[in-house]
């Protein structure tokens, strides 16, 4: 009885792995499994070495294991690099022209086609291999044909017939060797973690969206710019990611939607802009995809790094809303609340992934997603003088947008009057300062009544997991495998004290999982007055695999 | 001319003798008469940086995004890619312009954007107090080059016009009439247009009667000519001691950016519908 398993598949930078492991996926898609894509890449174009574990499941699942039960090699590095994963009933399917397999435990698993002859004799191009070897996993995994042809003709426009007859050699010469059963799940679109916050963007009213290209949040700028014709916004790459964020503020000047997306270099050269939205209160969104660092660090990698750095940019002190969402549905629904929320507090909003967050791929369930609340932004009502920043006692002035005939509007990155004219007066900067801090405890208030933190696992367990973003999948599985509780926060400014208060409540040891070394989240919840008792902390870049996780609780909880 | 009231209630603190106030009269007169001529005022957002030229913005009672240094271009561009029918003025000092903000300078003249960039470029820093910029001459002695400087100055009109500008002025401010018709001019050029206003700091480098002596009215001159105009804008280099031309040296009309960039059917789109479509599709 299997009612889950993982596959493999590798090759070198340029032989299509990526496009593959999203084939396979949408086999076992149809099949009525969940799924959970990672992705491996280096940092360069052609060559190196490359791949995807897909694992797919009956139940939803955010993670990936470090055994497979299928391997697919298109080149010996993947056999090589790859082979401890193996186990005794896993399959190897391989390109019997380019690949040795030794020292199996068990050979009789092992299936050798001469794909690049076959190739060849079909006339296809070399990246057809792909194509081949999954014609021939579909036959070992029991699987009908049907379905692959389904999935092929959706995936490739041009070449379908080549494709199809390509992928035919490769099924006709398997043999079946690990049947794979469907599930009862219906199928679930698939969404990479990217697509899932720019789709949130696209919810909210997204007008415009801005970036300069950066791993990993690249696929954004890449994945709006195509549907932006369709979807009816407009996408922009300008010179660098200090012309982003300015160009973003002039946007939302005038009363535009506008979101932009980096990862922590570019974030830099964005802070003065940061800086100068929360003076001037203009609304803006930033996606922050974190990879591991310092400077280029290992940029096709992941990390959660970024957190007291995305709380604290900016020079000066100004309010600002931060959510860390851990997979698709959650990414959706927070990317939708950032911008709302940005808009009606007339703050930055900081949405923080990282690459395994966006670039893995996800089931994504648009029924299991909170209603998504829009609330209007303040606007100005024509009965008095406009002044932009007209005090109240929430903080919130009224917004107008050039051009408006009877209003001035004047934004100003000094301190400034009610009608955004400089100002040195001491009197005038204290109310100033307190009406932008003012915006911050509103804003607290009204977040206590989304779920903020969330709680999974035995909710009554006395050992808790304290994770955030990427790690939730992981960790929500791993706890199910020692009965524990698993809190979550997805909001760190303003931080929900409330909600984390009664999560904690009942637990006697809490166990911090971060992907960084020095443990952020633990050291911004003492900060709070909290602490965490043990860090399982992680810094290669790498995310945990359930089984490397399941370990490290073990030499804890003993 | 009209009798628009375009001054506010702030306090003008520019030094006796500032350049600045020329820049300010002529921008006034230029707007009463665009706006008589059927310009609303309300479709007017400025934008400036960080300095003295600065200030201009706090005393114009109009729109404005009073940014940061170095950093007037991007945010016009967002203002003017966000609604074509606004005229977006940026001011800017030397400083901010040329030196922190250069990058997005030449992008926006590679893009043909248009926006007006007004340079009040006095070739010294004043707000921080006399220190060079990218236009002062070699030896200048400023507060951090007290032996002064060891580099030439950049000639900005010819960086913008190889950057592809297609409107470039250069006035004083000593001459508001020239200047006001120059404002005028590059306002109503389609396309980006930048003025580069020899502005005298009094306070850290007057240069009031230098420029007196060398400036003189370009005659028999056709901005329409590439050749002409690159000529004319290299015969002085902001260095030696030769001519210095005032007017317009350079204006093309091509097709602005938001024509090219704006193109899109703009139609009402149903984003749930959408969503759900792209969903469906991606099983």
């Amino acid at each position: 009885m299997r009612n889950e398993f993982s596959l493999l598949i590798g090759g070198k930078a340029g032989f299509g792995i990526d496009k593959s492991g999203m084939i396979l996926a949408r086999i076992f898609n149809l099949l009525g499994l969940r799924l959970y894509v990672y992705r491996d890449y280096p940092s360069i174009i052609r060559g190196g070495h490359t791949f995807s574990i897909i694992r797919a499941s009956e139940n939803r699942i955010a993670t990936h294991k470090d055994k497979i039960d299928f391997m697919l090699a298109l080149n010996q590095d993947t056999f090589n690099f790859h082979k401890e994963r193996l186990e005794d009933n896993s399959v190897v399917i391989y390109d019997a022209d380019a690949v040795k397999v030794a020292g199996l435990s068990n050979p009789a698993k092992a299936l050798g086609l001469p794909i690049t002859n076959i190739v060849k004799a079909e006339n296809a191009s070399e990246v057809m291999r792909n194509t081949c070897i999954i014609g021939a996993f579909v036959k070992a995994g029991g699987i009908k044909w049907d379905i692959l042809e389904k999935v092929l003709k959706k995936e490739f426009s041009k070449d379908i017939d080549l494709n199809l007859k390509v992928a035919r050699r490769g099924y006709d010469e398997s043999k079946e060797s690990l049947r794979i059963r469907s599930a009862s799940g219906k199928a679930l679109p698939l969404l990479s973690g990217n697509q899932a916050i720019s789709l949130g963007l696209v919810k909210a009213g997204l007008d415009v969206f801005i970036a300069y290209p950066m791993t990993p949040t690249s696929p954004i700028l890449h994945f709006l710019a195509e549907v932006s014709e369709d979807f009816g916004f407009e996408v922009i790459h300008p010179e660098s990611e200090i012309g982003v964020i300015l160009m973003a503020l002039g946007f939302s000047y005038m009363g535009k939607r506008v979101a932009v997306g980096t990862s922590g270099g570019g974030f830099c050269l964005m802070t003065e802009g940061l800086s100068f939205a929360g003076m001037s209160e203009l609304p803006i969104t930033i996606i922050v995809g974190q990879r591991p660092g310092p400077s280029t660090g290992l940029p096709t990698y992941s990390a959660q790094t970024e957190l007291h750095f995305v709380i604290t940019a900016g020079q000066g002190e100004f309010p600002r809303f931060v959510v860390a969402p851990g997979d698709a549905e959650e990414a959706y629904f927070w990317s939708s609340q950032a911008m709302n929320i940005s808009w009606k507090y007339q703050v930055p909003a900081i949405i923080l992934s990282d690459k395994n967050m966006g670039e893995g791929v996800f089931n994504f369930d648009i029924d299991s997603v909170h209603e998504i609340k829009q609330d209007a932004p303040y606007l100005w009502d024509k009965s008095s003088t406009y002044k932009r920043y007209q005090l109240a006692e929430n903080g919130i002035s009224a917004l107008a947008f050039p051009p408006e005939k009877e209003a001035v509007i004047k934004i100003n990155s000094y301190e400034h009057d009610e009608y955004g004219i400089t100002t040195e007066d001491s009197g005038q900067a204290i109310l100033m300062q307190n009406k932008r801090l003012a915006k911050e405890r509103y804003m607290q208030n009204e977040l206590e009544k989304l779920e903020t933190v969330k709680v999974y696992g035995d909710k009554f367990a006395q050992i808790s997991l304290l994770c955030w973003g990427s790690n939730k999948g992981v960790c929500i599985e791993a706890a199910e495998i020692f009965g524990l509780k698993v809190i979550q926060p997805l909001v760190f400014c303003p931080f929900p004290l409330e909600q984390f208060q009664k999560a904690l409540n009942g637990v006697k040891k809490l166990v911090c999982v971060e992907s960084n070394a020095t443990g952020q989240l633990c050291q911004l919840i003492k900060t709070h007055g909290f602490h965490a008792d043990e860090q399982i902390l992680k810094y290669d870049g790498r995310p945990f695999s359930l089984d490397e996780l399941e370990q490290k609780i073990r030499g804890i909880i003993k | 001319m009209s009798q628009i009231r375009l001054g506010t209630n702030a306090v003008n603190t520019w030094c006796p003798g500032c350049g600045n106030f020329a820049i300010l009269n002529a921008f006034k007169s230029a707007l009463a008469e665009l706006n008589a001529e059927g310009l609303p005022l309300e479709n007017v957002v400025l934008v400036s940086g960080i300095g003295c030229h600065a200030k201009i913005v706090d005393y114009l009672s109009l729109n404005s995004f009073y940014s940061i240094h170095g950093r007037v271009t991007p945010a016009a561009e967002g203002i003017k890619l966000a609604n074509p029918n606004i005229k977006v003025i940026g001011f800017a000092g030397d400083g901010d312009a040329y030196g922190e903000g250069i990058e997005h300078l030449i992008f926006a003249a590679k893009r043909n954007i248009d926006i007006t960039m007004i340079i009040h470029n006095n070739r010294v820093y004043g707000l921080t107090t006399g220190q060079y910029t990218p236009t002062s001459p070699l030896g200048f002695k400023g507060r951090s080059t007290p032996f002064g400087t060891r580099e030439l100055p950049v000639n900005p009109l010819e960086l913008m016009l190889a950057s592809g500008a297609t409107f470039l002025a250069r006035g004083t401010s000593h001459g508001s009439e020239l200047l006001k018709k120059i404002f005028k001019a590059a306002i109503l050029h389609k396309g980006f247009s930048l003025v580069d206003v020899l502005q005298v700091c009094f306070t850290y480098f007057n240069m009031y009667e230098y420029y007196d002596k060398h400036v003189y009215d370009l005659a028999e001159h056709d901005p329409q000519d590439y050749n002409q105009a690159l000529n004319k804008i290299r015969e002085w280099d902001y260095n030696s001691d030769s001519r210095i031309a005032l007017g317009v040296f350079y204006k093309k009309e091509i097709p602005t950016f938001e024509e090219r960039f704006l193109s899109k059917n703009k139609k009402a789109i149903d984003r749930d519908v959408k969503i759900n479509e792209f969903l469906e599709t991606s099983i």
